[in-house]
C-alpha cells in the first residue's frame, strides 16, 4: 500500500529510504526531501500553541496529484515519512497509524541492537523485512 | 525480584571486568579515568537506545523541564523501580537529582569504608543519563557524587548550543 517509506535522522539525513517502483526512486527521494519542511513546520507549531495536542504522529503533510505524504516524529526527533499512492482511497488514517506504529516499533529494535550505531544508515534484515511487508500488503 | 539481581551482577561483572582489563594493560596513572570513561560510554550507548524503547508511547514533551521530569518517574522507575527521591533544579540548565537509596550502592557498607570505590559504580548510570538525554536532544555533562552511602545525587548540567 505504501509505495515509498523513509527514516530520517534529526540532523536530517536519511537513515532508510526504499521506494517500490525502482525506476523512479530519485522521484521520491524529492518527495520526501521536499515534505522535510512541512514536519518542520508542524513540529514547531506543536511547540508553540496548543499544548495538548502533542502527538508522535503527524497527519497528511501535503498531497500531491498522485501521491499524499504522511509523517511520524519520535521524540528524539527521528522522522518518518510514508508515501501512498492517491488512488488507494481505501486507506483509513487508523491504517496509516498503525504503520507508524510498527514502523517506530521496528525502529526501536534496530536502535537496540547493539550492533548498530545510532546515525548509521540502516541496514538491519529484520527492519527491511518488515517495511517489505507493509508496502506489498493490500497492494 | 529475580531481573533486578541480574541486573546488579552484571553491572557488577562489567565494572569488575573494565578495571581489569585496564589493569592489565599497566598504564597505572591514567587507569581510573579511562575505565570511567569506558563504562560511562557503554552507559551512553544503553541510554541512548533505552529512551527511544521508553518514549515509545509517550507523547512529546513541552520543555526540558518536561524531560528532566520523565527522566525522574518513568525512566528511573524502569531500570531501578523507583522513582528519584528530589529533583532541583536554577531553572538555568542545572538540574540534580538525587536517589536516597541508589540500588548500585545498597549492597555496600553504609560507613565510610568504600567510599572511594563509589565513583566506578556510579560512571555507567551517569552515562545512561547523558545517553538519554543526548537522544532527546539535550547535550549535557553528568556527574555524581556520594556524601553518605547509599544516596546519591547526579547532577546534569544541559549545554546549551
Amino acid at each position: 500500500m505504501a509505495v515509498c517509506i523513509a527514516v530520517i535522522a534529526k540532523e536530517n539525513y536519511p537513515l532508510y529510504i526504499r521506494s517500490v517502483p525502482t525506476e523512479n526512486e530519485l522521484k521520491f527521494h524529492y518527495t520526501v526531501h521536499t515534505s522535510l519542511d512541512v514536519v518542520e513546520e508542524k513540529i514547531s507549531a506543536v511547540g508553540k500553541a496548543l499544548v495538548d495536542q502533542r502527538e508522535l504522529y503527524l497527519g497528511l503533510l501535503y498531497p500531491t496529484e498522485d501521491y499524499k505524504v504522511y509523517g511520524y516524529v519520535t521524540n528524539s526527533k527521528v522522522k518518518f515519512v510514508i508515501v501512498v499512492d492517491s488512488s488507494n482511497t481505501s486507506l483509513r488514517d487508523n491504517e496509516i497509524r498503525s504503520m507508524f506504529r510498527k514502523l517506530h516499533n521496528s525502529f526501536t529494535d534496530v536502535m537496540c541492537n547493539p550492533f548498530y550505531n545510532p546515525g548509521d544508515p540502516i541496514q538491519s534484515k529484520a527492519f527491511d523485512g518488515m517495511v517489505s511487508a507493509m508496502m506489498v500488503q493490500a497492494c | 525480584m529475580a531481573d533486578d539481581a541480574l541486573f546488579e551482577f552484571l553491572h557488577m561483572e562489567m565494572v569488575a571486568h573494565v578495571y581489569k582489563q585496564q589493569a592489565s594493560r599497566a598504564e597505572t596513572e591514567q587507569e581510573r579515568t579511562t575505565s570511567v570513561s569506558i563504562l560511562e560510554g557503554m552507559g551512553f550507548r544503553v541510554g541512548q537506545g533505552l529512551i527511544e524503547r521508553i518514549t515509545k508511547d509517550t507523547p512529546g514533551f513541552k520543555d526540558d523541564l518536561d524531560i528532566m521530569k520523565f527522566i525522574c518517574k518513568d525512566f528511573w522507575i524502569n531500570l531501578f523501580r523507583k522513582q528519584i527521591d528530589n529533583l532541583r533544579t536554577n531553572h538555568q540548565g542545572t538540574y540534580v537529582l538525587q536517589d536516597n537509596r541508589f540500588s548500585l550502592l545498597t549492597q555496600f557498607s553504609n560507613g565510610k569504608q568504600y567510599m572511594e570505590e563509589a565513583p566506578k559504580y556510579l560512571a555507567f548510570s551517569c552515562g545512561l543519563v547523558r545517553g538519554a538525554l543526548c537522544n532527546l536532544g539535550l547535550d549535557s555533562v553528568v556527574t555524581a557524587e556520594v556524601s553518605t552511602m547509599p544516596s546519591c545525587k547526579f547532577q546534569v548540567v544541559i549545554q546549551k548550543a
